[in-house]
């Protein structure tokens, strides 16, 4: 996908170089072929199924993180607009899904709106930005909802959490989507490109002509539609609107996904299939761990141990 | 006469780059040495072998007759030698008197601060200096000014016997230049021997008592300054001999080109603050305009300014009669395209290929629908590498890893691609290899045949006397003479450049009065200023005509 483009083959001599372009893969490659072996009932249908559904939400909402990590910046409001879509569900599903659904797209947009003008036009540091609304719209969502769980039994919103097409669950095609969307616009657009560039450097791209302040806005509220996206789909399978839990602690699990991927938090590269295959390595790596009966604070452990490995990898691509 | 500080001979290499070659330099208690030379002579490297940032290869420091071999800055400090930098490095947030007293504060019995006297000792200090603060507020809410002369009491409060400045009038008002030329009067006059980094004519006479000249990291001359002619000073900075012309070859440009018809770009009146200040330049298509002036006089930022990427407080751009809009965009799409100065700051996107580097600025150009067409892209890359010449694997390499001259070279293309009608080249070939240079000029030299407007930045007198037709001289943001088609040579530069700088000798009492006068460019400031530069100058400045007649 994104890959495809603009990478002639690295300087000769760096293994390294292969090991950042490709050791997502190989390590996600080397997680299946070891469950294989060693894990019962891994290569069963429910077990698969299970293992894209939880990777899921993270793909999509790590796939517009990763946009907004190329132009350098950050979102890390992205758990909390899954809160408040989720609170602002329930409210509107009365007038259809369809209308739930816009609403929740909408309100991902106008918090990506707000946080793409702050850092565009008025210069606030993404992470700055970003953190207000971490903190505000999980209040603002808890609002709404009364501080309340609120139950669901609207069913055509229950297929999208619960339901298959073909076989693969809704919320898969979803991921599926959002990803290939994703690679088609970093790679093929004239957005994407100018996002790329943006981030690689933007005061050449600013001189360049290159419409700056757009494009960035831009950014910000796809991820927040994404964001916003997935919190539809995790308060669908969840079957409740839930505030107070839904996306806690997501803008961690997309940031990991994306840097675990390959992509610099330096800006000026996005990797969205690395991203895709980081999100699935952290996903594969907690439930092999589980299965083979260790606590979950142990897979905490070796996660972050893997961050410090990817970012270490990564480390020798910035310096240049 | 006494030698405070005797540097001699020193010799300083980085990575095999000689930044100083065997450097000598004395200065003496109570008067002010100026310490002068283009980018990259080495007066950065000597000031920090001074101040015990860097340790000399070779050669000798002695302060006060014994050999000295400083630690860090901070040794340097203690014994006797303090440095003042273009920026403050103090601590906005302290109030003033903290700042000034910062680790060495007066303790109580409890060996807590005691405040009330950190107040009073500082208030001393800077009353001493003619400070007008009030001590106990902030640094930060104070002009730049004021925090430069807060640094300097703090400094002189280590009993200094040498101050070293580098450029500190650089972001000062005019008022607060006035107060820093009494400190330094007020420190030659307590026995201080002071070193002075500075670009500007006028600071240096009206400060020093002698100079020395660095270039390409050698001493090229050391002397009292009252004897010398600025025309010289400037000769001797830019390492040219003003009696003797060299013939024309040592650059690929061709000579003088066919400019016809209207000008293809008209700025007027352009205001940018703080460092354009009323420039009005002219551009007919098929014309090569050199813009000169000596480091800091405005010439980045004239052409930042036309090319939209600073925005303009007065005066506007036209581009055949059309106005530009503001915005890099604007200026793009009416024609207008700039080579920056800074080719990695503000140049190319390393992570990116020659490819996309070439087509960043014409992408909408060359897709459809927001899709890119690769198709497309691949004609204009192929055409642009063939004719430019740029040696590399293939359009796919990351240009981060090309050398500069081909780096150089996938940034004009950028800029053509946009099929541009007036091209700014800031410094085409600064820091690219001699074969790459030759192409890149005699690339400008085909361009304004063609019939482009094309205005040029050099440091490289050469390059600007022979590529230009015509020169457009500034001096600290402002228009200070011409040199016309026919009459371009070096002697005419450096009349021009000298001339710009008399053009205010014997007012140096009123510097701050005529500061003034160029921030709000009233055109009969600036005739004055003009009619005054032709009364004064040399002979060699025959060619130099008056602003007046632009302004008339």
């Amino acid at each position: 996908m994104a890959e495809a483009v603009a990478l002639p083959r690295t300087a000769p001599g760096a293994r390294g170089a292969v090991l950042q372009e490709y050791g997502v893969y190989l390590a996600v490659a080397v997680l299946v072929v070891f469950n294989l072996a060693f894990t019962a009932n891994f290569w069963s249908a429910a077990n698969l199924r299970t293992q894209l559904v939880q990777a899921a939400p993270v793909v999509i909402v790590a796939v517009g993180m990763a946009l907004v990590i190329g132009t350098e910046g950050i979102d890390l409001s992205v758990g909390a607009v899954m809160a408040l879509v989720s609170a602002l569900i329930p409210l509107y599903l009365g007038y259809g899904v369809g209308v739930a659904f816009v609403v929740a797209l909408a309100a991902g947009a106008v918090s990506g709106l707000f946080s793409g003008t702050l850092v565009a036009v008025l210069g606030v540091q993404p992470i700055v930005a970003t953190l207000a609304l971490l903190v505000g719209l999980r209040g603002l969502g808890l609002v709404i909802a009364h501080g309340q769980l609120v139950d669901i039994h609207d069913t055509a919103l229950l297929d999208l959490g619960g339901g298959a097409v073909l076989g693969i669950p809704v919320i898969v095609w979803f991921a599926a989507g959002a990803a290939a969307l994703g690679g088609l616009l970093v790679g093929r657009t004239t957005f994407g490109r100018q996002l790329v560039a943006i981030g690689g450097n933007r005061s050449a791209a600013a001189l360049a002509g290159l419409p700056v302040r757009r494009v960035l806005i831009t950014v910000y509220v796809l991820c927040g539609v994404l964001a916003a996206l997935a919190g539809l789909l995790a308060t669908a399978r969840l079957r409740a609107g839930d505030p107070a839990d839904t996306g806690q602690l997501m803008e961690l699990s997309a940031i990991t996904a994306v840097v675990v991927g390959g992509t610099p938090l330096t800006g000026g590269r996005v990797r969205v299939l690395g991203t895709v295959a980081g999100a699935l390595l952290m996903q594969l790596v907690r439930a092999t761990l589980i299965k083979h009966d260790l606590p979950d604070s142990t897979a905490q452990m070796v996660q972050a141990a893997l961050i410090v490995v990817a970012v270490y990898t990564a480390r020798e691509r910035s310096t240049r | 006469m006494q030698a405070v500080l005797d540097v001699e001979d020193v010799s300083k290499q980085f990575l095999g780059v000689r930044a100083l070659d065997g450097v000598s330099l004395t200065l003496q208690a109570g008067r002010a040495h100026g310490l002068v030379g283009e980018n990259g002579a080495g007066k950065s490297t000597l000031i920090k072998v001074l101040t015990g940032v860097y340790r000399p290869d070779s050669g000798t420091v002695r302060l006060g007759g014994r050999q000295v071999a400083f630690a860090g800055p901070a040794d340097a400090q203690r014994a006797g030698i303090s440095t003042i930098h273009q920026e403050v490095n103090l601590i906005p947030l302290m109030s003033v008197a903290r700042n000034v007293l910062l680790g060495r504060e007066p303790r109580t019995r409890l060996g807590l601060i005691d405040g009330a006297a950190v107040n009073a000792a500082a208030a001393e200090l800077l009353a001493r200096y003619g400070v007008r603060a009030d001590v106990r507020r902030p640094l930060g809410g104070y002009g730049l000014g004021t925090q430069q002369m807060v640094a300097l009491a703090r400094a002189m409060s280590f009993d200094a016997r040498v101050v070293v400045m580098d450029e500190p009038t650089s972001s000062l008002e005019p008022r607060e230049v006035a107060t820093l030329f009494e400190v330094v009067d007020r420190l030659k006059a307590d026995g201080v021997a002071v070193c002075y980094v500075s670009h500007r004519m006028d600071e240096l006479y009206r400060l020093c008592d002698d100079v020395t000249v660095l270039r390409d990291g050698r001493r090229v001359h050391t002397g009292e300054l009252a004897g010398l002619k600025r025309v010289d000073l400037i000769a001797l900075m830019l390492g040219r001999d003003t009696g003797e012309l060299k013939a024309h070859g040592a650059t690929a440009f061709s000579g003088e080109h066919h400019a016809e018809g209207e000008p293809v770009l008209r700025a007027t009146g352009l205001v940018s603050r703080p460092r354009v200040a009323g420039v009005s330049v002219d551009v007919r298509p098929g014309e090569v305009v050199g813009l000169a002036g000596l480091l800091g006089s405005g010439r980045s930022e004239t052409a930042r300014a036309i090319a939209g990427s600073l925005p303009l407080q007065a005066g506007n751009v036209t581009v055949s009669g059309t106005p530009v809009a503001g915005g890099p965009g604007a200026a793009i799409r009416a024609g207008i395209s700039m080579l920056a100065e800074d080719r990695k700051a503000d140049g190319i996107i390393p992570n990116l290929s020659i490819r996309e580097n070439i087509v960043l600025a014409a992408l909408p150009r060359l897709s459809r629908g927001g899709i890119v067409s690769r198709a497309r892209q691949d004609r204009v890359v192929r055409t642009f590498m063939t004719r430019l010449r740029i040696k590399a694997s293939g359009p796919e390499q990351k240009v981060a890893e090309l050398s500069g001259g081909n780096q150089q070279k996938v940034l004009l293309a950028r800029a053509l691609c946009l099929e541009p009608r007036v091209l700014l080249l800031d410094e085409p070939t600064r820091g690219i290899d001699v074969g790459a240079k030759a192409e890149v000029q005699a690339l400008i030299d085909e361009l304004a045949e063609q019939g482009l407007g094309v205005l040029l930045i050099s440091s490289d007198t050469e390059e600007l006397i022979e590529g230009a037709d015509r020169l457009v001289v500034l001096r600290d943001g402002a228009v200070a003479g011409h040199v016309p088609a026919g009459h371009v040579t070096e002697a005419a530069l450096l009349a021009a450049l000298a001339s710009g700088e008399q053009a205010r000798e014997g007012e140096q009492n009123t510097d701050a009065d005529a500061e003034n006068a160029e921030s709000e460019p009233e055109p009969h400031a600036a005739a004055d200023q003009s009619t005054d530069a032709e009364d004064r100058a040399d002979p060699g400045a025959a060619a130099i005509h008056s602003e007046e007649a632009d302004h008339g």
